[in-house]
């Protein structure tokens, strides 16, 4: 049985040495992350946020980093060791999963910039990325603790609940597409990107995209005023390190898709061996529009939460697949 | 008077607005409806509304005032610590003399007790203030001041003052009793100085 078509099969070698770079430039990327987001954030409340850890506090990040590793990897008395053990790992595994699909360019020189190009990658994305969900509810239910398992049972609500107009969001590019992977997609995109006829279809996935990263306003789960960071309450040192790279992970992974889907991915001016670097700045944009609105909107409350994803982002994401579909099949 | 009896005799009150009289207005403004379409499109407006201030911020720049390296202005009246002074040179004979003649104004004006002088007779032959004593010891305990600069007003000769110096933390109590000649040296780390108007 053919589960999924490769679109373009590659040496075993090839495989493996993409993916190790793939991991590393990503993993070279969260770092750069979390002191840009503190920068950010800064500069959004009129502060320089943190300058004293090397040249204007780019170092900031190691010693976060060496601060962490250096804590104790403390675990409650009524914590269910293995699970307690396995959570952070199940986060960070399905946010690597899913940079497989993402395209950095096509084929240059025989070797696709991918890890993967398979022809469902939607489906793939959403799959693999749905993991990172038991990795959260297994945190909070595994750390006994109330605080924990309230954010642990707010995140798995509100997953399930933005999941569905995340991919109904998707749904209108892949229809005028044509196609479920992502290479395609992208090259569809040659005329116009996404973002002009799929606005709509952009703006719920960039709001749900929020929920699913629980950042803010959608930061429920971890919601440090009320529930001391829900889920990640027990945890401590490289463990609850581990939550703030998925965290990141997940948000470069989000903002990669949305460039892919709506942005127009690799395509850019210049050679071919340019269009990594397009579509990191385009990801790079997008993460700017999520520290943006964390530093701009509070924290909705849960029946606004509720409300938002199901009264709202649900029809209007049904309304524009449908009308998507009819444009479609009409035109 | 909003109590009325009804036919069947029991009393209802204004239970809402217990204080007003009959036939009394109250207008209350109410902000639109919410939910709806034209609530979305409110809520998308004012969420750009918010993202457009917090942009703003960014353009505006840091207002932090990055302490060590920067420091806040004082003002030209702000009451630091003290300093002791010196006759200027001005050719009038009293030139480098102190000031302080030991009268010990200042010790009896201090609220805290902060102040210990102990006088001298001056040497006519090396004099070291302009008048006929001069304070052998002068110590001022900081960690009981309270800056009120009562010794300053207290002062016949304007000898002592309230400088600008607010960065008096240290380690040892005992270093913060500050002797005359602490108190006479220049400050080596000059505090700034708030501009007209600033």
């Amino acid at each position: 049985m053919l589960l999924a078509e490769v679109g373009f099969a590659e040496a075993t070698w090839v495989l493996i040495v993409k993916s190790v770079l793939i991991f590393l430039l990503v993993f070279m990327i969260v770092p750069v992350l979390t002191v840009t987001e503190r920068k950010l954030i800064g500069r959004f409340q009129n502060r320089h946020g943190p300058n004293r850890v090397g040249p204007v506090g780019l170092l900031q990040p190691l010693a976060d980093i060496v601060k962490l590793a250096g804590k104790e990897m403390f675990r409650p008395t009524g914590a269910v060791p293995l699970l307690f053990a396995i959570a952070p790992a199940l986060i960070i595994f399905s946010g690597i999963l899913t940079l497989a699909i993402i395209p950095f360019g096509n084929v240059v020189d025989g070797v696709g910039l991918y890890g993967i190009d398979v022809s469902i990658g939607v489906l793939y994305f959403f799959a693999f990325g749905s993991l990172s969900f038991y990795g959260l509810l297994l945190a909070g239910w595994s750390s006994g603790s109330k605080y924990s398992f309230l954010g642990s049972m707010r995140s798995a609500a509100q997953l399930i609940s933005y999941e569905i107009s995340m991919g109904l969001a998707l749904l209108g590019a892949v229809m005028m597409a044509g196609s479920l992977s992502l290479t395609a997609i992208v090259e569809a995109q040659d005329e116009v990107w996404y973002i002009v006829p799929q606005i709509v279809g952009f703006l719920i996935f960039m709001l749900a995209g929020f929920a699913e990263t629980n950042r803010a306003p959608f930061d429920l789960p971890e919601a440090d005023a009320e529930l001391v960071q829900g889920y990640q309450t027990e945890y401590g040192g490289m463990r609850f390190g581990s939550f703030l790279l998925a965290e990141y992970l997940e948000m470069f992974v989000v903002c990669a898709i949305a460039t892919t889907f709506f942005l127009g991915g690799w395509t850019g001016p210049g050679p071919d061996w340019l269009s990594p670097v397009w579509l990191i700045l385009k990801t790079l944009a997008l993460i700017f529009v999520f520290i943006w609105v964390r530093a701009t909107l509070p924290r909705l409350r849960y029946d606004q939460l509720m409300s938002l994803g199901w009264k709202i982002l649900l029809p209007l994401a049904t309304l524009n697949v449908l009308v998507t579909a009819i444009l479609v099949t009409v035109l | 008077m909003n109590a009325e009896l009804n036919t069947d005799g029991i009393e209802r009150v204004n239970r809402e607005f217990p204080y007003l009289n009959e036939g009394d207005v109250i207008s209350v403004q109410r902000g639109p409806e919410p939910g709806g379409v034209g609530g979305v499109a409110r809520t998308f407006g004012a969420t750009l509304k918010g993202l457009r201030t917090t942009f703003a911020r960014i353009v505006e720049g840091p207002v932090t005032i990055q302490y060590p390296e920067e420091k806040t202005p004082v003002f030209p009246r702000f009451r630091g610590r003290h300093k002791l002074h010196r006759f200027d040179h001005d050719g009038s004979g009293t030139g480098g003399l102190e000031k302080c003649v030991g009268c010990s104004l200042c010790a009896a004006a201090c609220p805290s007790d902060c102040i210990r002088v102990v006088a001298a007779e001056n040497d006519p032959a090396n004099r070291v203030s302009a008048g006929e004593r001069f304070a052998e010891v002068y110590e001022i305990n900081l960690s009981r001041c309270i800056f009120c600069g009562y010794c300053e007003v207290a002062c016949p000769f304007d000898a002592i003052t309230m400088g600008h110096d607010y960065e008096m933390a240290d380690y040892n109590r005992s270093d913060l009793i500050f002797t005359k000649e602490m108190l006479l040296a220049e400050p080596v780390e000059r505090t700034p100085l708030r501009r007209e108007g600033e």
